[in-house]
């Protein structure tokens, strides 16, 4: 059984789909990620989908679940790197993710949920000053 | 009967013969004609295309076929005649020029056959009616490849339009604009779509400028259109500002009641250029040192 691999890094979670996704693996990662997210208390998760050529409606609303679901655990989700032809066929679909953040590359979206966490955390003054070093 | 069918046997020939002075004949009716285009194609290139068009109709003309149009002799003749329509729609010769140029032929044909059968009616009757008739099929032929030529135009003109007018610009690093002029429609959205998209994952842009100061009126499917654009364009993971918005198409937004309330819109696209350098946290400035110095 095919497995996508959910890296921890920080306060993050990261996930790379390098790989066409089916039902079944996509069924997989929505309650795999739920559990990570609890176990790590991440604040954030990134989904790169940069080279997801195909999508559906059922694999669009579970990009959907998983941000919904994320947010109700106090986690933002953003999905990084959508390809063109993926983002008309979602928009088609009528799914315009209106709950999920997006940005163009892997960096861009950890500079976005780390903006995020900041604003919205508590820790907004003592890690201020760095966050806004690193993202210049 | 069997005087007739001699008589029919030696048409084919005796035009055969007489091919020059068709020519010449053909030629004449066309110089004559007030509306011959010059200025299109010589006289020499005329007479030409006229030659061969001649040439390869008596070579396989017979009595037998004369009287059958659809005869599979006829392809070389069907073949050249639409080279010669396809050009002319293409060099624009009205559909009236290249109408008599064919029905100039026919004219020279019956005064031939009026000059070699004048002395037996009925057998000229029959003949002319056989010409006739096999020049207006000349003549379908002519029309459908003539317009097919003008379509083909027209359907060119079409693809370079939609090509040309959704130049996507890159005004600043990062930042992109798609100025539409003209009608948005289904199929040009899906371009323009595709397009930006496409520019977007090329130069990494983080901002998108859709200014529709061109756009001569909006209603509920260009809108729709323009809301599916810029919807897209934040799946992608850059934010897309719709600028131009004159007062004509606010009144019509409003009207129609569509929601534009999710997407940024600007006035001009100074203002969307202003709004898109304060989120890349840029500022212009007056060089100020120089001014006073040249000043």
């Amino acid at each position: 059984m095919e497995k996508i691999p959910i890296l921890r890094m920080g306060q993050f979670l990261l996930v790379t789909i390098q790989i066409d996704l089916y039902d079944r693996l996509a069924l997989n990662l929505e309650a795999d990620l739920v559990q990570m997210v609890s176990k790590t208390g991440a604040r954030g998760v990134l989904i790169d989908i940069s080279v997801v050529s195909i999508v559906d409606s059922f694999m669009g609303r579970i990009i959907g679940n998983i941000a919904n679901m994320s947010k109700i655990m106090d986690a933002e989700t953003v999905v990084v790197g959508m390809q063109p032809a993926v983002a008309i066929t979602l928009i088609e679909l009528g799914l315009p993710l209106t709950g999920v953040h997006t940005a163009l590359d892997v960096e861009r979206g950890m500079e976005l949920l780390r903006k995020k966490i900041l604003v919205d955390g508590e820790e907004q003054d003592a890690d201020g000053e760095y966050a806004y070093d690193s993202a210049e | 009967m069997h005087k007739f069918l001699f008589m029919k046997l030696e048409t084919a020939k005796m035009l055969q013969k007489k091919k020059k002075q068709i020519i010449d004949l053909w030629m004449k009716n066309q110089l004559a004609d007030s509306a011959l285009r010059e200025d299109l194609m010589s006289n020499d290139d005329l007479r030409a295309q006229s030659e061969e068009l001649v040439d390869a109709l008596l070579k396989k003309l017979t009595d037998d076929n004369l009287s059958n149009v659809d005869s599979a002799d006829f392809e070389d003749i069907y073949e050249i005649l639409g080279g010669v329509s396809i050009t002319r729609a293409r060099q624009g010769f009205s559909p009236r020029e290249t109408g008599l140029y064919i029905y100039s032929l026919k004219d020279a044909l019956l005064t031939i056959l009026q000059q070699e059968f004048k002395n037996d009616p009925v057998q000229l009757y029959d003949i002319s009616m056989k010409v006739s008739k096999l020049i207006d099929s000349f003549g379908i032929v002519t029309f459908e490849t003539y317009i097919k030529g003008r379509e083909e135009v027209i359907l060119r003109q079409t693809d370079e339009i939609t090509e040309i007018s959704t130049p996507v610009i890159r005004v600043w690093d990062g930042i992109l604009a798609l100025p539409i002029i003209g009608t948005l429609d289904s199929a040009r959205t899906q371009v323009v779509m595709e397009n930006l998209l496409q520019e977007i994952v090329n130069t990494g842009s983080s901002i998108a400028i859709l200014d529709i100061s061109g756009v001569p009126a909006v209603d509920s499917l260009v809108a729709q259109h323009l809301i599916k654009t810029v919807s897209a364009t934040r799946l992608m993971g850059a934010e897309c500002i719709i600028s131009g918005i004159r007062p004509e198409i606010a009144q019509t937004v409003v009207h129609l009641g569509i929601d534009l309330s999710n997407v940024v819109t600007k006035a001009t696209l100074a203002s969307a250029l202003k709004y898109a350098y304060s989120i890349l946290q840029l500022e212009v400035r007056k060089k100020q040192t120089t001014l006073v110095k040249s000043n």
